[in-house]
C-alpha cells in the first residue's frame, strides 16, 4: 500500500478523493446541487495502528450545476478489518455553505409535493445519454441517494460512479418530505462490475436526502 | 369462411414457426464425427459441413431438439447452443429493422450523422460506403469472425507501397463504451477528408499505412443494442457456467494468469480459459504477427479521460517509459487545446489499476514501441452513456492526441 507522499495522478489518491465526492453529495447534494471530483492537487497516506489507513488530500471539486470549482482539504480513513466498513471523512471547502439553488429547490419541492399524480421516470440517462430536461432533477436525486451507498461501499480497492437510474418512482407520504423508491445501477471502475441497488429515500430542501432503506439486488443471469 | 380460417391458422403457424427452435454449433473432432454430422442432412444447416474442427451451425426445430441432442451426446460430438430461441432473435431483428426504416438511411458518408450513436448494421454499411467513395485510399479487410459469426472488419488506409510501417487503431473492444465506436467512425471519415489537405496527416500516409478496427467486439456491440446496454465482454458461453463472455482486454498473452484479471466466468474481467481463446482477440494477434511491421498500436476505451502506456500486469517500468511518458504528455496537452478537457497519463498499473492479459502489454512485448490505451470522456458523470452531443467534441479532441502519436511515430522510425 502506498505510504508517504502520493502522486496525485495515480490511483491511490484518486480513489480516496472520489470518496470525498460521495461524502459531499450525501451532505450537500440536492436536485439542483451536485459535486464532482475535479482534481487532486496533493496527497499523503499513512497506516494508523489499530485504526486503518489515513489519507490527507488537497483537492478541487466541481459544483456541476452552477459550474463552480471549490478548493478543499480532506482526510479519509479507511478502517482496518476483513468486512467492508464505510470510510470516515472530514472535509473543508471554501464557500461550501453558499448555495445558489435554494429557489429552484423550493419550486421543485412545491411542484411535486402538491402534484395530483405521483411522478415516475426510467432510464436516466437512456442508452444514448439523453435525459428529458424536466427529469434531470430526478437524475441528480438518484446520484445523491446513491452516494450514500457508494460512500458505504468504498475502500482502497474501489472507485464508484453511478451508471444509471433504472427507475425512480415517487411514493405518497403523510409528512413533509418527498419520498422515492428507486433502482440504481452503480459502476465500480476497479472490478468493472455493474451493481444493482434498490434505494428508498426522502428529500426536502430543509432535510436534504435521507436514505430509509438500501438493498443490493443480486443478479442471477449474466 | 373455411378458407379464411385455414389461411388464418397458416398465418399463425408461420408466425410462431421458429418458436423455441435453437441454433446448435457442432464441432467434429475427426472424420468419423464429421460424417455422422452429415447424417443430420434433413436439418437446416446455416453453416454447412466443411472439415474437422470447423464449426457447423444447424437449426433444430423444437420437436427434434431432444433427439438431436441425445444423438450428439451419445456419439460424444461437441455442440453448444448458439441461439437459444430463434423466434426471439428474429422478433428482435424485425423490431430493429422496423425502427431502422423510420430513420432515413444515409446515401453517403457525407450525409452520415456522426453526432448520433449507430447500430452495428449502420456502421458496417458506413464502412462499405467509405471504401466505395475512396477506392484508391481505403480498403476493407475481414480479419476474422466473431464467436457468433459476424465479420471482423478492419479499414486499411494506404497510399501504396508494400507492407509499409503501419499504425493500428481500434475502438469498441468493450462493447458498452459507445463513444469509442462512434469516434472510430468519425476518425475514418477524418482520414479521408484530411488526406491531401492536412500536411501532417498527408506526410504520415505518404510513408505509413493506418489500420482502423471500429467494432472490435461486434457480438457484444449487438448485445448492447438488443439486450443490455452495460455489456462489456464477448458473447461466448463458458463451459460449466451460466455466465457468458470473456473480457477481451484480459485475454491477451501478456502476464496471462497473473493478478489483474479474474478466473471467474461471471466476472467482468474474466480472462478466458486461455490466452487468445477469443476469436476477436486471436484475429488481431494473427493479423499483427503476419504483418510484422506495426510501429504504433492504439486501443481506445472509455471512460476516465486517461492516456496510458504499458505495463498493466507488472510494476516493472517499460524499457521506453521515458519516451512514452513524454509523448503522452505532448498528446494530452494537444488534446486539451480544443476544449480544455483534462486527461491524466502514465502507465496502466500506476494510473488506473493492475490489469493482466491486456492488449497493449502484448503489443509492446511484440516490439511495437508506441503502444497506448486511451480512456475517453467522461470522468463518471455520464460514464458509459455519454450524451450523443459529446461524440464529435470527444472525437475531435482525441484526434489531436492521435495525430501527436502518429506524427511522432512517423518521425522516429525504428
Amino acid at each position: 500500500m502506498a505510504t508517504g507522499d502520493l502522486n496525485p495522478n495515480h490511483y491511490p489518491a484518486q480513489r480516496a478523493a472520489k470518496v470525498v465526492q460521495h461524502y459531499l453529495n450525501t451532505r450537500h447534494g440536492s436536485p439542483f446541487r451536485l459535486f464532482g471530483l475535479h482534481s487532486v492537487e496533493n496527497g499523503s497516506a499513512e497506516n494508523v495502528n489499530d485504526t486503518g489507513r489515513k489519507y490527507q488530500l488537497g483537492l478541487t471539486v466541481h459544483e456541476i450545476i452552477s459550474n463552480t470549482t471549490l478548493n478543499c482539504t480532506a482526510e479519509v480513513i479507511f478502517p482496518d478489518g476483513a468486512e467492508q466498513q464505510p470510510p470516515v471523512v472530514q472535509v473543508s471547502c471554501e464557500d461550501l455553505s453558499k448555495s445558489n439553488a435554494t429557489a429552484e429547490e423550493e419550486a421543485f419541492y412545491q411542484q411535486y409535493k402538491s402534484n395530483q399524480s405521483l411522478v415516475s421516470a426510467q432510464n436516466l440517462p437512456d442508452s444514448y445519454g439523453h435525459i428529458d430536461p424536466d427529469k434531470k432533477p430526478f437524475w441528480h436525486l438518484g446520484i445523491v441517494a446513491s452516494s450514500f451507498v457508494m460512500l458505504n461501499e468504498s475502500n482502497e480497492n474501489t472507485l464508484y460512479n453511478m451508471a444509471q437510474v433504472a427507475n425512480i418512482t415517487q411514493l405518497a407520504t403523510e409528512n413533509e418530505q418527498l419520498k422515492f423508491d428507486s433502482h440504481i445501477l452503480l459502476h465500480d471502475m476497479v472490478s468493472q462490475e455493474i451493481l444493482h441497488w434498490k434505494l428508498l429515500f426522502t428529500w426536502s430542501p430543509a432535510e436534504g436526502v435521507e436514505v430509509q432503506d438500501m438493498e443490493q439486488l443480486r443478479r442471477c443471469n449474466h | 369462411i373455411y378458407r379464411v380460417y385455414t389461411i388464418f391458422i397458416l398465418f399463425i403457424m408461420l408466425f410462431i414457426e421458429f418458436l423455441l427452435h435453437q441454433i446448435l454449433r457442432v464441432v467434429a473432432k475427426d472424420e468419423v464425427q464429421l460424417s455422422l454430422i452429415r447424417e443430420l442432412e434433413d436439418l437446416d444447416f446455416w453453416r454447412g459441413v466443411t472439415d474437422v474442427h470447423s464449426p457447423v451451425d444447424v437449426r433444430v426445430p423444437s420437436h427434434s431438439l431432444q433427439s438431436v441432442k441425445v444423438y450428439l451426446e451419445t456419439l460424444d460430438i461437441e455442440y453448444s447452443v448458439m441461439i437459444e430461441d430463434l423466434q426471439v432473435m428474429l422478433d428482435e431483428e424485425q423490431e430493429e429493422m422496423d425502427s431502422a426504416l423510420r430513420v432515413v438511411e444515409p446515401r453517403d458518408t457525407n450525409s452520415f450523422d456522426y453526432s448520433r450513436y449507430h447500430t452495428l448494421q449502420e456502421i458496417y454499411e458506413f464502412q462499405d460506403m467509405l471504401v466505395a467513395e475512396n477506392p484508391s485510399l481505403v480498403s476493407k479487410i475481414v480479419i476474422g469472425q466473431s464467436y457468433q459469426g459476424r465479420p471482423i472488419n478492419v479499414l486499411k488506409f494506404s497510399t501504396g507501397g508494400t507492407k509499409r510501417p503501419a499504425i493500428w487503431i481500434d475502438t469498441g473492444i468493450h462493447s458498452r463504451e459507445w463513444v469509442t465506436q462512434a469516434s472510430g467512425t468519425w476518425f475514418a471519415k477524418k482520414i479521408v477528408t484530411d488526406y491531401g489537405k492536412d500536411p501532417a496527416l498527408t506526410a504520415i500516409l505518404n510513408n505509413m499505412d493506418i489500420f482502423l478496427e471500429i467494432v472490435t467486439n461486434p457480438d457484444g456491440f449487438y448485445y448492447t443494442h438488443s439486450s443490455n446496454r452495460m455489456w462489456r465482454k464477448t458473447r461466448k458461453p463458458n463451459r460449466g457456467s451460466n455466465c457468458v463472455g470473456v473480457d477481451p482486454n484480459r485475454n491477451w498473452d501478456a502476464g496471462f494468469g497473473a493478478p489483474g484479471a479474474s478466473n471467474n466466468p461471471c466476472s467482468e474481467t474474466y480472462r478466458g480459459p486461455s490466452a487468445h481463446s477469443e476469436s476477436e482477440v486471436r484475429s488481431i494477434v494473427d493479423f499483427v504477427k503476419s504483418h510484422r511491421n506495426f510501429k504504433a498500436f492504439v486501443s481506445i476505451h472509455s471512460y476516465s479521460q486517461m492516456l496510458l502506456y504499458p505495463y498493466g500486469y507488472t510494476r516493472t517500468p517499460a524499457k521506453d517509459q521515458a519516451e512514452l511518458h513524454s509523448l503522452a504528455r505532448k498528446a494530452i496537452s494537444d488534446l486539451a487545446t480544443l476544449y480544455g478537457t483534462r486527461y491524466r497519463y502514465g502507465s496502466i498499473i500506476n494510473t488506473i489499476y493492475q490489469a493482466s492479459g491486456g492488449t497493449i502489454d502484448w503489443t509492446y512485448n511484440q516490439g511495437i514501441k508506441y503502444s497506448y490505451t486511451f480512456e475517453l470522456r467522461d470522468t463518471g458523470r455520464y460514464g458509459f452513456i455519454l450524451p450523443a452531443n459529446q461524440i464529435i467534441p470527444t472525437a475531435k479532441e482525441t484526434w489531436l492526441a492521435l495525430m501527436a502519436i502518429m506524427d511522432h511515430t512517423n518521425k522516429n522510425p525504428y
